[in-house]
């Protein structure tokens, strides 16, 4: 299943499905790289609110996502981890370290325009 | 006993089938939601296990529906390498967090009981079971 990306101006939103399997991961993972280069993006927010359960293996690759997107000199925020979802995620030991987090698009939204006004 | 569930694992398409077909058992069980997260996550690691190291083996879920107690019984059983020191895959921190790697500490503590038996070339199986409160 295809995550669709959307573009909103100098943003990417990816938001992903439920039944995501690893290809479906990686294929983001290079979609978004592409697309932030094409449109010379600022900024890229994963909305997570439909995944029902981080892994691993996603965690992996959405930290992979942020790390390469930030070398192009963007920021990512990962938006709607579900409370059960960070839940497992604690437990499980998984972190996200170095990653922005935001509870919706709203704010993950908001996040970006801030830091893409004032970059540090 | 018909609520058994038996899916083999040969691709990741198959590890999103087995922790969809775990969140429905939890759900049909009455598990609340975070518990039912708890499992499927549980369900996805070990899966991807099996398809890391031995690139094919099963997963196999058992409703319990005990009179004391109900729960879920999940086995992860493959037929690969087998793991070469138990005692270091459970210990936290032996695969890098978060990263490639057995991750058995952390699904211990995502379920109630845990219980691996591995035999070199023979392969390993991982026995969980998760209970209601």
């Amino acid at each position: 299943m295809e995550v669709p990306i959307l573009k909103q101006g100098d943003f990417l939103i990816a938001t992903i499905q439920a039944a995501l399997a690893d290809a479906d991961l990686l294929h983001l993972r290079a979609a978004l790289l592409q697309q932030v280069v094409r449109f010379r993006s600022r900024g890229v927010i994963v909305d997570v609110t439909s995944l029902d359960v981080m892994d691993s293996f996603a965690s992996r690759t959405l930290r992979e996502i942020a790390q390469m997107i930030r070398l192009r000199g963007a920021e990512t925020v990962i938006v709607g981890i579900q409370p059960e979802v960070a839940f497992a995620m604690v437990q499980l030991g998984l972190k996200l370290e170095h990653v922005a987090t935001a509870l919706d698009l709203e704010e993950g939204l908001a996040h970006l325009k801030r830091k893409s006004e004032s970059p540090a | 006993m018909d609520n058994e569930i038996q899916v083999p694992i040969n691709s990741d398409q198959d590890i999103v089938i087995a922790r969809q077909k775990g969140r429905l058992l939890a759900a049909a069980l009455g598990f609340s939601s975070v518990d039912a997260t708890l499992m499927a996550t549980a369900i996805s690691e070990l899966a991807r296990n099996i398809l890391t190291y031995a690139k094919s083996g099963e997963i196999r879920l058992t409703a319990i529906n005990g009179s004391a107690r109900r729960g879920i019984r999940l086995v992860a059983r493959d037929q690969g390498p087998g793991i070469n020191d138990i005692q270091q895959a459970l210990r936290d921190g032996f695969s890098t967090s978060g990263s490639l790697g057995l991750g058995l500490p952390g699904v211990r503590r995502l379920v109630d009981e845990f219980e691996i038996v591995s035999e070199k070339n023979r392969g390993t199986t991982v026995t969980a079971q998760k209970w209601k409160p």
